[in-house]
């Protein structure tokens, strides 16, 4: 069997370490920077990195309509800003968001560098052992829409939400050597490619 | 829940990656560097140009300055503390920084020591010409390594020097026996433990950006292409005939910084550069990569 082959978007932040994780994970990966490149794709990840500085230059050779397109039929995983960017609720016009997730997010609502933290969080999905998952920066999850799962929380707040095939996280798993989260999408990606999704859109 | 760690402050050099960091010196300038898709923004009341022209000791900013620049934005606000002023750079985290650049830039307080950055909960920048310098500041704390470059110059060749040091000091390091790593260390200057982990993984620990002299599109997809993960823009973008486009431009550069269409698409219509002066033709008191070791 073929190996789920994983876009990075590759504007701008920690797109290299993500597809170094995919591929940790079982997966192939690509940093896509030209919408010709989705073609080939089963899944995007939006890494972490500054949203303002990918809603720039979104639009440039890769559009945010191209990924909307693209995220009606393949799964999209968001970090930190890349879930800034597939969620919803942010009403500054330095920031466009795609709307694929229903959850009302605040930028970096928990402070600036001084207080981005680490903190073991338990995974819905793997519970045995905790996820060291390090918040840089971080977004908070004000709320969620029904069709939203959480998947993880941090003091009282989802951290890790899906929502059909798509997946957000406001820390960064790529930061880490654990690839329970990014397995995680493979297994949904792979499940959307083989036609047999158990997770509806 | 721990804050501070290692690990989150090159976390956030890890975001800066593929981004341009841009110098700007009131909110004004800011405000165009962010719409312009700066990954952060360097907050000084002088660029190097000026400090170059103005003379006398450069300090650290104003914090009122800096203050108003971190309410303008929402990237994160950088700013510099002169070499081995530890007090400035309590005064910069106190006052919520995201980042302190340990900057050659100002006027060194002392010419022995640097900070010991690892009493710090946040992350700093140093300057480097060459690898062993690179892992001094690691060594210290660092969390991430530019170039130092000739800064306030528009002149490249000084930050192309410093890359390719570096780059090329690390892949020596790989390809050498384990039994001259300890030489190595003692011919670089540099932490023994630093040097053999370079040996093993090929690349420095933290984020390696540059920094110094770059002034146009091609000057960023150079300093790309020769291994640097991001830039630094001081004077040559508000010392431009058009800051606004320059700045998109180098952002759009730095993306597609192997992509020779975009680059020549983004150099297309800009005005004039930074006038710029040459870094051969500086005496050494003059230049400011020789401050700090």
């Amino acid at each position: 069997m073929t190996k789920p082959r994983i876009g990075v978007l590759g504007i701008q932040g920690a797109y290299a370490r993500h597809a170094e994780m995919i591929v940790l994970a079982g997966g192939e990966s690509e940093i896509v920077k030209y919408r010709e490149q989705l073609d080939g794709l089963d899944g995007l990840i939006l890494p972490g990195g500054e949203s303002t500085t990918m809603t720039k230059v979104l639009g440039f050779r890769i559009t945010h309509d191209d990924i909307l397109d693209f995220a009606r039929h393949k799964p999209v995983f968001g970090t930190c800003a890349g879930l800034i960017l597939i969620a919803c609720g942010v009403t500054d016009p330095r920031v466009r968001q795609l709307g694929l997730i229903d959850a009302n997010i605040s930028r970096n609502a928990y402070g600036s560098q001084k207080d981005s933290f680490v903190s073991e969080i338990s995974l819905e999905f793997d519970r045995g052992v905790p996820f060291h998952a390090v918040f840089i920066r971080a977004p908070l999850i004000l709320s969620v829409g029904g069709s939203v799962t959480v998947l993880s929380v941090h003091e009282n707040a989802p951290v890790l939400i899906g929502s059909g095939m798509h997946l957000g996280a406001t820390f960064h798993p790529e930061l880490t050597h654990d690839t329970r989260i990014h397995r995680y999408f493979i297994q949904t990606v792979k499940e959307v490619k083989d036609g047999k999704t158990t997770r509806s859109q | 829940m721990k804050k501070g760690t290692y690990e989150v402050k090159v976390g956030l050099a890890e975001m800066l990656k593929g981004g341009v960091i841009m110098d700007v010196t009131n909110v004004e300038q800011a405000k165009i560097a962010e719409d312009a898709g700066a990954s952060s923004v360097m907050a000084l009341e002088r660029i190097p140009a000026d400090i170059r022209a103005f003379g006398g000791i450069a300090r650290m900013s104003n914090p009122e300055m800096i203050l108003k620049i971190k309410e303008a934005v929402s990237i994160p606000v950088m700013a510099k503390c002169r070499i081995g002023h530890f007090a400035e750079a309590q005064i910069l985290q106190e006052i919520g920084v995201d980042f302190i650049d340990e900057s050659e830039v100002l006027t060194p307080a002392d010419e022995e020591n640097h900070i010991w950055k690892k009493d710090f909960h946040v992350p700093f920048v140093c300057g480097c010409r060459n690898l062993g310098e690179a892992l001094r500041r690691i060594g210290e704390g660092a969390a991430m390594i530019r170039t130092k470059g000739e800064p306030g110059t528009g002149d490249i060749v000084e930050a192309v020097r410093h890359m390719r040091k570096v780059v090329g000091e690390i892949r020596r390091l790989t390809i050498l026996d384990q039994s001259e790593l300890m030489a190595e260390a003692k011919n670089l200057g540099a932490p023994f433990a630093l040097v053999e982990w370079i040996a093993k993984n090929g690349k420095l620990p933290v984020p390696n950006f540059a920094a110094g002299g770059i002034a146009t599109p091609a000057d960023a997809s150079l300093m790309m292409q020769l291994g640097a993960e991001a830039v630094f823009v001081g004077s040559g973008i508000f010392k431009s005939d058009d800051p606004k486009q320059r700045a998109e431009a180098i952002v759009k550069a730095v993306t597609h910084y192997s992509d020779p269409s975009v680059l020549a698409e983004v150099s297309k219509g800009l005005k004039d550069a930074m006038a710029g002066i040459s870094a051969a033709g500086l005496d050494d008191g003059e230049k400011m990569a020789k401050r700090g070791w």
